[in-house]
């Protein structure tokens, strides 16, 4: 091609221009920088997605194939506790969006509040959940060997729950379709509690770097992708509780 | 072959840059810490060779114990671990990363104008991730290996065998994160990077075939992801999602595996594809052919790739009218392979054509992989692929195209940008020599396995019956030869890199970006901040 | 030719004699398929022709010594057009062949002869209507739509008879099921090409076709004493199906005489016809399968009966063509004593479905 040698014409890099600590040599500019890693987040999340989608897949087809033993199955969910872990939940993302607004602001002290409010609630949000899990173990709703069909096959064996929504006995073959119910349950809530550990210790990171300042000398990229991130996280727990606890409720 | 272009620099003064990439730092830290997406290419390259030629012995005891019909070099269960191991390996540590991972690395940035990838450290996060899978196949190798076929197939997998599910369900997990991490990257700088006046347009076509690979990565593997860590719950914990005798579907897996390791194939051909058009462009002088059409139809492939999967299910008790479907938009995705072909094809209409190493490898791959593709018609028919599915014509089919189409296209793309990544040439006879003995002991290795297939030998028999044996002989016969067109590369081109010629800028006299820049180039790639000003 | 190596020479010697591109057309299916398979071929034939021809031509018009200087193309529309949509069609044609030919092998007709087959790790076994059973072989007969109901009791397998052009995965959980006439006598492969564990190359038999003749001798010379239904009612006896179900007007379950293939309404409003898939379905879920009008009371047999012991039930209850029939069964066992479980509402005895005075 007879224009090869053409090709590019050069533009000078402005290398007298001053230019901001934190703008990582190969960016052009902040902007294309905060753009680029923003983008960057945002796929994430839509691989995250594509994560859960496999399991929401899962939970649709048998909820649908299954319907009783999935309507038994999470009225053996603890409501309250279940609410309970929604309110911290959206109280953590109220404080994560605060923390991100600090960030922006340049409120030093605001932001390390922020996250380590963010931080707690998360682990509230653990502790609860290893409380249900507790409950789950003791009543034998682990899936695997000791699964035990005693709730669904005997009802009143269980009164509180039998109180509460008067569930007539499974037949033995649906009952035991019940483990399916509870392998989605952990499998869903397990995945979203490994989410939560990461984005715990993440928090834990950048409290320790925020206290010196980090975030809070104009380049928040980082505070604001870990809020997409744990807005997400939130985001998936809001569809685990309708899901999981509440749709049938009063079936 | 006379009639070669090559123009080198005079050796008597040529010098390769006194700074680039290569020098500016020394000492293995200053490799294994590194955020330039060219050192990371090249970490990359190196254990992606090396796992190849881990999964190309294993494929030559395949072909040794298939030599007679009698399972007599190993016991069938070494058999099963080691075509498992096979395909494993060569999936995900080889055909998955080999194109966008090394030249995709090194080249993207480049040819978009950018000093880098817009995430480096992420980068570089891939290759750790990506060893780490690899060493953990290795370890699952050495503690046993694992027997599931690289299928994994529920609930085989899960419940009833008892070799190492776990180790190669997690490296396979972590594999694939590298995968999603790099095709993140990919689409991000390909967003955000590109230099003034790089319109989407004017983007390479190897460009566009990397976009629409990345946008598979990040959307399907994470449902394989989800695919293994349920069957490695079901093992471990007993859950029951995919057993039958707990009311739990196995053709759940199916559809969940599929839905990635369908879009995988392109995964592994689009990168390819993106090779094989700027090889041919250059070596004929010319802008693709419909470059707009080249361009789409990656993209069309990517679209329809995702609504493909359950082709691989058609005799396995899905609904009819679910075959018609999927029967139907495999045919689709099968159109725009032909448009690419043709394409291809019409670049060299009134080109000025040589016959370069690349070029012979790109020759090679548009041949194989037309008969990968025909032979991939066959199968998407649901009325043959009852008499051809699970034979050996699957195995041929699939090999053609990966290792006929995808393996081609990677060693066109190692030879044609070699001089650019090292700054020096290899020599050019014995490369065309190596070419061309690849494409014969790679014909002779798997077009016999066509005839098989439709003969009706199952695939993954290590004992099979006798009347099967004389072409069993050509493959493995074939399968020699194969084994020295691949070994040859990897000695002249470790020789180049001390006694090679020096390459010069631009020895193709070939018009994309990174070839104005010198070779091999600077860790900032550019000077100054180029500016396209006209279409790839 | 002494300065060959014999062995070579006698290795082209047995490849002439012996080579073969399709295996034996045996089956009823066979030619049609092979016609796509000729069809499509020929069509990847002539691509790759064209395509070979193009690149070969175009090299040696426009090498680098002929054409010196590149003439810059951009495309055309045309062209394109030409390559999308003449491909196009032809991958329409092979679809709409390919799923004639899908559909008939999928559906088989309704005289066809049932075969049940049964997978495992790593043996076939065949079990006849009439209680012969066979291990990694098949005896069928000329000229009869034979139909195969497969299923596996642990893992997938494939079953599959490459001189018939037809294959099914045999699945845990569930029936599937195939079809075809066998036309010439002779012994063909049998594979399982689903990739099954340690002895998967090992799970192989033989197809035996045989004239109608020879297949009725064959069937009277290895006959096991108790037809498949037979074994079936000796199970339906003694797992106390005819407690319920059985004839009586305050029965518990609805009567299963003549309820294969009949349409069934059930509780849940939908109505579904009884196939062996839901017979089998009935017997392990039965608490999704409850027939209109009666109690959810009905065990599971999941665990209890084997994948061939549902088989003979199910053949057992596919042959009740009359209540006298079922009134023969529950004499031959010792019924419980039925003071209890009068539940069924007697209003739904009247509309039981599937109840066909003799």
């Amino acid at each position: 091609m007879s224009d090869s040698t053409a090709i590019a014409h050069g533009a000078p890099a402005d290398a007298h221009e001053e230019h901001p600590s934190y703008l990582r040599h190969h960016f052009n500019s902040v902007e294309q920088q905060s753009d680029a890693t923003n983008f960057a987040m945002w796929l994430f999340l839509l691989t995250e997605i594509m994560f859960f989608g496999g399991l929401f897949t899962a939970y649709l087809i048998y909820r649908n194939w299954y319907y009783p033993a999935f309507v038994a199955g999470s009225h053996q969910l603890n409501v309250v506790w279940g609410t309970l872990n929604t309110v911290v939940l959206i109280c953590s993302s109220f404080t994560m969006a605060m923390g991100v607004w600090c960030a922006e602001t340049r409120r030093r002290r605001g932001l390390v509040l922020c996250l380590s409010l963010t931080f707690i609630l998360g682990l509230c949000f653990l502790g609860i959940k290893g409380i249900e899990y507790r409950e789950k173990f003791e009543m034998h709703h682990v899936p695997g060997q000791h699964y035990s069909l005693q709730s669904f096959l005997d009802p009143q064996s269980n009164p509180e729950v039998y109180a509460e929504y008067h569930d007539k006995p499974l037949a033995l073959d649906m009952a035991r379709h019940t483990e399916i119910y509870f392998s989605l349950y952990f499998a869903l809530t397990g995945m979203h509690a490994l989410h939560m550990i990461i984005g715990i210790g993440i928090l834990g990171f950048m409290i320790y770097r925020a206290r010196d300042g980090a975030y809070t000398a104009g380049h928040t990229t980082f505070v604001e992708n870990f809020g997409y991130y744990w807005h997400f996280v939130d985001l998936v727990w809001i569809y685990l509780f309708a899901l999981l606890y509440l749709i049938s409720r009063h079936q | 072959m006379s009639d070669t272009i090559v123009s080198l620099p005079d050796q008597s003064t040529a010098r390769i840059p006194k700074v680039n990439y290569l020098n500016k730092e020394n000492g293995l830290l200053s490799w294994l810490l590194t955020s330039d997406h060219k050192r990371i290419a090249i970490l990359y390259l190196i254990s992606i060779t090396f796992f190849f030629f881990i999964g190309g012995a294993l494929a030559g005891l395949i072909r040794l114990e298939l030599l007679t019909p009698q399972s007599d070099l190993m016991a069938t269960d070494t058999y099963n671990k080691v075509f498992t191991m096979h395909g494993v390996i060569m999936i995900f540590l080889f055909l998955v990363p080999s194109v966008p991972a090394t030249l995709g690395n090194f080249l993207i940035p480049i040819m978009l104008g950018a000093k880098d990838l817009a995430l480096p450290k992420i980068n570089l996060l891939s290759w750790y991730l990506y060893m780490a899978g690899g060493l953990l196949a290795l370890y699952t190798m050495m503690a046993g290996g694992v027997d599931t076929g690289w299928t994994f197939t529920t609930p085989l997998s899960t419940h009833y065998v008892n070799t190492n599910v776990l180790t190669t369900g997690l490296a396979i997990f972590i594999a694939g994160f590298s995968s999603i991490f790099t095709g993140l990257n990919f689409i991000v700088t390909i967003h955000k990077m590109r230099a003034p006046g790089m319109t989407w347009f004017r983007m390479p076509l190897f460009v566009w075939a990397h976009y629409a690979a990345s946008i598979l990565m990040v959307l399907g593997t994470p449902v394989l992801a989800i695919a293994i860590v349920l069957v490695a719950l079901e093992r471990t914990i007993g859950i029951g999602v995919f057993d039958p005798a707990k009311g739990g579907d196995p053709l759940l897996f199916q559809h969940l595996f599929w839905f990635y390791s369908h879009p995988a194939v392109y995964i592994m051909i689009l990168p390819g594809m993106g090779v094989i058009s700027e090889v041919i462009s250059t070596f004929s002088r010319k802008r693709v052919f419909g470059y707009t059409a080249v361009a789409f139809s990656s993209v069309a492939i990517a679209v329809f790739g995702f609504f493909v999967w359950a082709h691989h299910m058609f005799i396995m008790g899905i609904s009819n009218y679910a075959v018609l479907v999927f029967s139907l938009l495999t045919m689709l995705v099968a159109v725009p392979s032909a448009i690419k072909i043709f394409n291809w094809a019409f670049t060299l209409y009134k080109g000025s054509i040589t016959f370069e190493t690349p070029m012979l490898y790109a020759f090679g791959f548009m041949g194989l992989f037309t008969i990968g593709g025909m032979t991939g018609v066959f199968l998407g028919t649901s009325g043959t692929d009852i008499h051809l599915t699970e034979t050996y014509f699957i195995v041929a089919h699939f090999h053609f195209v990966m290792v006929g189409g995808m393996l081609m296209a990677f060693l066109s793309g190692i030879h044609f940008w070699w001089p650019k990544i090292t700054g020096r040439m290899y020599p050019e006879k014995i490369s065309q020599l190596a070419a061309v003995v690849t494409f014969i002991g790679f014909n002779l290795t798997f077009f016999p396995q066509f005839i098989l297939g439709v003969l009706g030998m199952p695939r993954r028999y290590a004992s099979y019956p006798p009347e099967f044996q004389i072409l069993n002989v050509f493959s493995t016969a074939g399968a020699t030869i194969l084994g020295v067109g691949y070994l040859l590369p990897v000695l002249y081109l470790t020789w180049s890199l001390k006694y090679g010629a020096i390459a010069g800028n631009n020895p193709w006299q070939a018009t994309g970006l990174e070839w104005q820049i010198q070779s091999p180039p600077l860790t900032e790639n550019f000077t100054e901040l180029p500016i396209m000003d006209h279409e790839a | 030719m002494s300065h060959i190596s014999p062995v070579i020479w006698q290795f082209l010697v047995k490849w002439m004699t012996n080579f073969a591109l399709f295996p034996p057309e045996a089956s009823r299916i066979a030619p049609q398929m092979d016609a796509l398979l000729f069809f499509i071929t020929l069509v990847s034939l002539i691509g790759l022709t064209i395509v070979v021809l193009l690149v070969v031509s175009f090299s040696i018009l426009y090498s680098k010594k002929r054409h010196p200087v590149a003439v810059q193309i951009e495309g055309s529309t045309l062209l394109e057009a030409t390559w999308t949509i003449i491909p196009l069609g032809l991958f329409l044609v092979m679809f709409v062949w390919g799923a004639l030919i899908y559909f008939r092998v999928f559906t088989p007709p309704a005289n066809a002869m049932n075969i049940y087959v049964v997978g495992k790790q790593w043996m076939w076994k065949a079990e006849h209507p009439g209680g012969q059973h066979e291990i990694n072989s098949l005896h069928v007969p000329t000229g009869q739509p034979v139909q195969l109901t497969l299923i596996s009791q642990d893992v997938f397998h494939s079953f599959s008879i490459p001189a018939f052009r037809v294959k099914r995965e045999a699945i845990p959980g569930r029936y599937t099921t195939v079809w075809f006439e066998a036309t010439t006598p002779g012994t063909y492969h049998l594979f399982c090409t689903q990739y099954c564990g340690t002895d998967h190359s090992q799970m192989i038999g033989d197809v035996v076709v045989m004239t109608p003749g020879d297949f009725k001798q064959w069937l009277a010379s290895s006959t096991s004493g108790a037809s498949l239904a037979q074994n079936g009612e000796r199970l339906f006896a003694s797992l106390s199906c005819a407690a319920c179900h059985n004839t009586r007007p305050d029965a518990r379950g609805p009567s299963l005489a003549n309820v294969y293939g009949a349409k069934l309404p059930l509780a849940t409003g939908e109505t579904i016809t009884a196939d062996d898939a839901y017979l089998r379905e009935a017997i392990l879920n039965p608490s999704q399968h409850i027939t209109q009008g009666y109690a959810p009371i009905m065990p599971t047999y999941q665990g209890q009966v084997s994948e061939e012991g549902v088989i003979a039930l199910v053949e057992y209850i596919k042959n009740l063509n009359s209540d006298y029939r079922i009134q023969q069964t529950t004499n031959t066992t010792d019924l419980l004593p039925e003071s209890e479980g009068k539940a069924a509402p007697a209003a739904a005895q009247t509309t039981a479905p599937g109840k066909v005075k003799p």
